[in-house]
C-alpha cells in the first residue's frame, strides 16, 4: 500500500513501523496464540493413546452427541428467524423498525448466567409454569429442552445481525423487477435473494453453530450437570478439569472444541474471500454494461 | 400488519416474516425477560435494596465493572494498535493474524478459561516468569482482568478496522503537503475520524466483559469479596435455591447492560451519520 517512495509524512519511519508490528504481535501472541497452542500441548502431554481414549469414554461420547443436537436445533431455529427478520427489516419500511432492531440485539447485552436464570424462573420447579409442567410430567429445566432454549437465546441475534447489513446494501430493485415480471414470492426468494446472500448466510450459520457448541454459562445454569444425560461438551470439560487425574482428558475435549473454532475461522476467511470476489465480479459486469 | 407499512410495495411476505419474527422474539426473549422483572417486582423495595447492597454483592459489582473497564481500556490501546498494523502495514503472516483476531468469538469460553488458567498458573508458561516477580495472576483480580481482556479482544479491532480502511488518503496527503508532521496528521486528521468507532468498540467490549462467566470461573477461584464477579455470585445464589436474591442482583446487572446497549446504539447511529457526511 505504501511504497518506499511514499512521502515521509504519509507513513512512519521504518523503525516505528517495525516496533508497532512487533508490539502488536507480542500482544496477540501472549493473548491469542499461546492459549491456543497450550490447549493442544496439554492435551497430548500423556501421549496420543490417552488423547484418543478421552473420546471413547461413554460420558464424553454422550456429551458430544448432546452438543451436536443443541447446535442443530439452535442453528435451524435462529437461521429461519434470521432470514425472516432480515427480509422484513430490509425489504420494507415500517413503523417500529428501529425498535425491532434494538430488541434483536438484546441477548448480546444479557449475561449468560441471567439467560439461564430467566428460563429457570419460567420453567423451574418453583417457576411460573413449574407446577403445570410437573402435573403434565414435562421436564424442561435440568433436561435437554432447557439446554436447547438457553442456547437458542444466546445465539439468537447472530444470523439476523449478519444478514441485515448485506441485504440493506443490496436494496430491493432486483426483487421488485422479478415481481413485476411475474415471478412468485418464493421464486423471488430462491432465485434472487438467496444467491445474493448465500455467503453471508453461511457465515452467520457458522458463527451461530460455533457459539451454540461452546455456550457454557447459560447452559451451566439450566443443565443440572447430570453426567451422561444433560452434560454438553463444555460442561464435561469443567467436570474433568476439576477432577483429579483428568487434567489431560479435559484438555483433550477442549482441543476438540478449539479445532472447531479454528475451522470456523478458516471458513470465515473463505466466505469473506468469496464475497469480495463476487462483489468485484458484479462491479466488473456493471462496468461492461 | 399492512397498517404498519409506510410505503406501498410489490414485494410479498411482509406480514409473514414480520409476524414470525415478532412472535419468535417475544417467546424466546421478551417474555422470559419480562418474567425476570415480574419476579423482582414481587420483592418489596426494602428486600430488593438490602439484597443488592449487601457488602459481598457490592464487592462483586466493583470487581465486575472495574475489571471490565480495565480490560476494555487495554483493548482500546492494543485494539487500535492491531487494527492500525493490519490496515496500514504489510508483513508476512498478516492475513493469518487478521483471521486469528476473531478467535475469542469462536473459542468456547470454558476452553479459554482453562487455557488461561494453565498459562498464568504458577507452573504455567507465562506464570512461572511472573512468580519470581511476586505477581500472581490465578485466583486474583489480575486473573479476572486477563480473562476479560481475552474475550473482549476482537471488538475494538473489528470496529476500528473498517473505518481505517475507508479513510481516504487525500486528506492525509493534503495535510502533508501543507507541511503537517506525521504526529500532527495522526492527531488532527486520523484520530478525529476513528474515535467514534473506538468508543463504540470500547462500549461493546465493556458490555461483553461485564456479563462474562465461562472464562472467569476457572481463573478467579470465586473467593467472596475478593475475586467473585457478579455473574458468579448470581450462580452461587441459584445453587442455594435463593431465587429471589439471584433475581434482584440479575435485575441490577440487566439494567446496567441495557443502559450500555442504548449508549452503543446511539453511538452507532452517530457514527453512521458522521460517515455519511
Amino acid at each position: 500500500m505504501y511504497s518506499p517512495r511514499t512521502p515521509r509524512q504519509l507513513t512512519e519511519p521504518a523503525w516505528v513501523r517495525w516496533s508497532l508490528i512487533g508490539l502488536a504481535l507480542i500482544f496477540l501472541g501472549l493473548f491469542l496464540v499461546l492459549p491456543l497452542v497450550l490447549v493442544f500441548a496439554e492435551a497430548f502431554t500423556k501421549g496420543a493413546a490417552v488423547y484418543f481414549a478421552s473420546f471413547n469414554d461413554p460420558d464424553a461420547a454422550h456429551a458430544i452427541k448432546l452438543t451436536l443436537l443443541v447446535m442443530v436445533a439452535s442453528v435451524v431455529c435462529n437461521g429461519v428467524f434470521g432470514v425472516a427478520a432480515a427480509w422484513a427489516i430490509t425489504k420494507f419500511s415500517f413503523r417500529g423498525k428501529s425498535l425491532l432492531l434494538t430488541l434483536i440485539d438484546l441477548p448480546f447485552a444479557v449475561s449468560p448466567v441471567i439467560a439461564g436464570l430467566i428460563f429457570v424462573l419460567l420453567f423451574g420447579a418453583q417457576g411460573l409454569m413449574g407446577s403445570w409442567l410437573s402435573d403434565h410430567d414435562v421436564k424442561i429445566i435440568f433436561a435437554v429442552p432447557g439446554i436447547v432454549l438457553a442456547t437458542m437465546f444466546i445465539t439468537f441475534p447472530f444470523v439476523a445481525r449478519e444478514l441485515i447489513p448485506i441485504m440493506q446494501a443490496q436494496g430491493t430493485e432486483e426483487e421488485e423487477a422479478a415481481r413485476v415480471l411475474g415471478a412468485r414470492g418464493w421464486t423471488v426468494f430462491w432465485r434472487i435473494t438467496l444467491p445474493n446472500i448465500k455467503w453471508g448466510l453461511l457465515y452467520g450459520l457458522i458463527l451461530c453453530s460455533a457459539r451454540a457448541m461452546g455456550e457454557f454459562g447459560a447452559v451451566s445454569v439450566v443443565s443440572g450437570h447430570i453426567r451422561g444425560e444433560t452434560n454438553t461438551l463444555p460442561l464435561h470439560i469443567e467436570i474433568l478439569y476439576n477432577e483429579p487425574g483428568q487434567y489431560a482428558a479435559a484438555f483433550a475435549c477442549a482441543s476438540l472444541l478449539s479445532l472447531l473454532a479454528l475451522v470456523t475461522l478458516v471458513l470465515k476467511a473463505i466466505v469473506e474471500w468469496r464475497q469480495a470476489r463476487a462483489q468485484a465480479q458484479a462491479a466488473q459486469l456493471s462496468n461492461v454494461e | 400488519m399492512p397498517l404498519l407499512l409506510k410505503k406501498k410495495t410489490v414485494l410479498p411476505g411482509f406480514g409473514l416474516t414480520l409476524g414470525f419474527s415478532v412472535v419468535y422474539l417475544s417467546l424466546l426473549v421478551l417474555i422470559p425477560l419480562a418474567v425476570l422483572v415480574m419476579k423482582a417486582m414481587g420483592l418489596t423495595w426494602e428486600q430488593f435494596w438490602t439484597t443488592v447492597t449487601r457488602p459481598q454483592v457490592v464487592a462483586s459489582y466493583k470487581l465486575s465493572f472495574g475489571a471490565a473497564l480495565i480490560a476494555a481500556l487495554l483493548n482500546v490501546v492494543f485494539g487500535l494498535l492491531v487494527a492500525w498494523v493490519l490496515v496500514r502495514y504489510r508483513f508476512p503472516g498478516r492475513k493469518i493474524i487478521d483471521a486469528l483476531v476473531d478467535l475469542p468469538f469462536a473459542l468456547p469460553t470454558a476452553v479459554a478459561g482453562i487455557a488461561l488458567t494453565a498459562l498464568y498458573g504458577p507452573k504455567g508458561w507465562i506464570g512461572q516468569w511472573l512468580e519470581p516477580l511476586g505477581i500472581k495472576a490465578v485466583f486474583t483480580p489480575l486473573g479476572v482482568v486477563i480473562a476479560l481482556t481475552f474475550i473482549s479482544l476482537p471488538f475494538v479491532v473489528r470496529t476500528v478496522q473498517p473505518v481505517l480502511e475507508d479513510l481516504g488518503k487525500e486528506v492525509e496527503e493534503a495535510a502533508a503537503s501543507l507541511g503537517a508532521s506525521r504526529m500532527a496528521i495522526f492527531r488532527r486528521v486520523i484520530f478525529p475520524e476513528i474515535w467514534p468507532a473506538l468508543l463504540t468498540g470500547f462500549a461493546l467490549a465493556f458490555a461483553r466483559a461485564v456479563g462474562e462467566y465461562g472464562s472467569v470461573v476457572f481463573i478467579s477461584g470465586n473467593l467472596p469479596m475478593k475475586t467473585q464477579i457478579t455473574p458468579l455470585l448470581i450462580m452461587g445464589q441459584l445453587e442455594q435455591f435463593k431465587y429471589a436474591e439471584a433475581t434482584a442482583i440479575a435485575v441490577v446487572m440487566l439494567v446496567a447492560s441495557f443502559v450500555l446497549l442504548l449508549a452503543i446504539n446511539l453511538l452507532q447511529r452517530w457514527t453512521t451519520r458522521r460517515m455519511a457526511m
